[in-house]
């Protein structure tokens, strides 16, 4: 079943518009069995709509989707061997926990017994022993959402979808749950597509991270991949705190921002080009005001645990600075940033 | 405290127009016209098994008709852009700001022998056909007059169910009829006992749409109830006590109708 070098779903030239508005605009995605995929950007920018065009209840107005490379556009959900965990879960009321699990195998005419086997399997999987019988509308919402993962997963899908599952967890449970849901992926080898707009769950948890904004497909890459070589500014700042600042590109490993010229290891751009630099703020070094290549004022410290999170101004930028030592608010303090974590990028001209 | 005198007027409401006079029901059910204590009339309840089977198998049609007419149109309106379902609900309540007898004489001629129906079917050569004064009239009358009271509860219920719960049943693989079988059914089921309710009561106990539309032969028990209160053999006796079997008959059928569960719904409507 799974030509295409083991690519299970791929997504072709994906258009969707709602009331004229172009929602999703050409996406294009290749997903591989047995792949950890996550889908991360910010709220509105199509996640749920691009879930929603694989798991068949939406129509693209263009495109194609190929599921183990057959074109399935016009195949119903109930067909499609593809489970879903809503964003807003979609519990069924007038059933007990028990009845929601049970659902699918049901359909399926699945034995009384065996159901009954499965879905304690299941409630033990996902922390809920001993809720058979309780009302889903006598339910927390972290309860909800662990019935709705133990819904879909029970089916053993080629391919299931999480639309942020773990939103409404604390944060223990959401930590207990991630590596839980990573354990079952790997263990049952199913396919997992997963949306969020948490960063860090995306870069625990994924084989792939898809970043998305506005409807287009930022970067498609590794967590690492993604992390180390953002392409663009709203990638780096998206995926983690990131000081963005305008630069030139005066030539090849040599930029200038902040007033100062700075070695760097990134070619390939015009003269004088006009860059976003890029530099993650435990990439800044502190050091004494002489041995600095800018200068500025702390401006505020917030402890973080493992971190202080400074705020350092150096008149025409606020540098967010992360770091194990302690600076007084008001002292006068020294940075450094070494050539490999100056990270330049080609300004985003917006459509 | 304050609750308590809030429900006040209520009580008394309740206490003058619902539980005295079914306290006088009940008192002139159960005595003769000398006012002495009597179950005679009651025990000539027999003599009307008829009219009773006719009054309640009518109203059990019309009731289903109207389920079957009602339960699509709900769903289909419950479904629809917000303003549009505005805009459709008028339309399902309009019929209902005429006047009930007016809507019943429409019927009437209509339906009539010479009534524009048979004229219209006389001119492609069909007909005439018996339609006024017979059962199926009277039958059409109710499902009219009482369709909207079967579409309201049943889509205000429908409302309620969220596109995402359609979406996951037939994620977990139901086809469009097991959707409805598992999910909007059961999810519906306070809406079509509602409903149930609010058409089944009124028909059985109708008499000005059986006397309008189905001549002298048809006779329900609002028809009875009503010649022995208002009408030629006068006897508020007899009248109060084919209201209290009536009653206890409409009480029967409802607590029977309660006893389905989801399960039994499931068969039944299969
Ligand atoms: N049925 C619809 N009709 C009209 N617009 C819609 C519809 N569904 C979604 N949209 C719009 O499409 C855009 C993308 O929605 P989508 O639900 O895919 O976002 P998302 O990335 O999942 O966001 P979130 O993280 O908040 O869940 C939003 O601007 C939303 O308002
Ligand atoms: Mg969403």
């Amino acid at each position: 079943m799974e030509n295409n070098n083991g690519t299970i779903i791929s997504l072709k030239d994906i258009v969707v518009e709602f009331d004229g508005e172009r929602i999703l605009k050409s996406i294009n995605l290749d997903i591989k069995d047995k792949e950890f995929v996550t889908l991360l950007g910010p709220s509105g920018c199509g996640k749920t709509t691009t879930l929603r065009i694989i798991g068949g209840f939406l129509n693209a107005d263009s495109g194609d989707v190929y599921f183990g490379g057959e074109r399935i556009n016009d195949v119903p959900p109930h067909k499609r061997n593809v489970n879903t965990v809503f964003q807003r879960y979609a519990l069924f009321p007038h059933l007990n926990v028990y009845d929601n699990i049970a659902f699918g195998l049901k359909l399926k005419k699945m034995p009384a017994n065996e159901i009954k086997t499965k879905v304690k399997e299941m409630l033990k999987l996902v922390n809920l022993e001993g809720y058979e019988r309780r009302s889903i509308t006598k339910l927390s919402g972290g309860q909800h959402q662990r019935v709705a993962i133990a819904r879909a997963l029970i089916n053993q899908p080629k391919v299931l979808l999480l639309d942020e599952p773990l939103g409404a967890l604390d944060l223990k449970l959401r930590k207990e749950m991630q590596v839980e849901l990573k354990r079952i992926q790997q263990s049952l080898e199913i396919t997992f597509i997963y949306v969020t707009h948490d960063q860090e769950e995306a870069l625990t948890m994924s084989d792939t991270v898809v970043v998305m904004k506005d409807g287009n497909i930022m970067q498609v890459g590794t967590p690492v991949d993604i992390y180390n070589e953002p392409v663009n500014a709203f990638v780096a700042d998206f995926i983690g705190e990131s000081n963005i600042i305008s630069g030139m590109m005066r030539r090849d490993f040599l930029v200038e921002f902040a007033g100062k010229e700075f070695e760097c290891v990134d070619r390939g751009f015009d003269r004088n080009e006009i860059v976003d630099v890029v530099i993650r703020p435990e990439d800044i070094e502190i050091v004494p005001t002489i041995q600095g290549q800018l200068e500025g004022v702390v401006e505020s410290v917030i402890f973080k645990g493992v971190h202080y999170e400074m705020v350092i101004d150096t008149l025409d930028f606020k540098w967010l600075v992360h770091s194990t030592k302690c600076e007084e608010v008001g002292t006068n303090v020294g940075m450094r940033v070494a050539p490999m974590d100056i990270h330049i990028m080609h300004k985003t001209t917006e459509e | 405290m304050k609750s308590k005198l809030a429900a006040a007027p209520y009580l008394i409401w309740m206490a003058v127009f619902t539980i005295v006079p079914l306290g006088l029901v009940f008192y002139y059910g159960l005595t003769d016209q000398d006012g002495n204590f009597s179950i005679d009339n009651l025990s000539r309840m027999g003599m009307y098994t008829n009219i009773f089977f006719r009054s309640i198998w009518l109203a059990v049609i019309a009731t289903v008709v109207c389920l079957i007419i009602a339960y699509p149109l709900a769903f289909i309106l419950s479904r629809m852009d917000t303003h549009k379902q505005g805009t459709m609900l008028l339309l399902v309540m309009l019929p209902m700001w005429m006047n009930f007898l007016l809507r019943t004489y429409a019927w009437m001629t209509l339906l009539e022998t010479n009534g524009v129906i048979n004229k219209i079917l006389g001119f492609v050569g069909l007909g005439p056909f018996e339609m006024i004064n017979t059962q199926g009239a009277i039958v059409l009358g109710m499902v009219y007059n009482y369709v909207p009271f079967m579409i309201l509860p049943l889509y205000s219920v429908m409302t309620k169910i969220d596109n995402s719960v359609i979406e996951a049943a037939q994620d977990l693989g139901s086809n469009s009829r097991q959707v409805l079988m598992k999910v909007i059914i059961p999810l519906s089921k306070p809406g079509i006992m509602t409903g149930i309710t609010m058409v089944f009561v009124p028909s059985v106990s109708t008499f000005i749409i059986s006397r309008m539309l189905g001549g002298g032969s048809n006779m329900l028990i609002g028809d009875l109830i009503e010649q022995q209160i208002l009408g030629t053999s006068y006897n508020l006796n007899l009248g109060a006590s084919i209201s209290i079997v009536l009653m206890i008959f409409i009480f029967m059928i409802m607590a029977v109708m309660n006893q389905f569960d989801d399960e039994e719904m499931e068969g039944m409507i299969i």
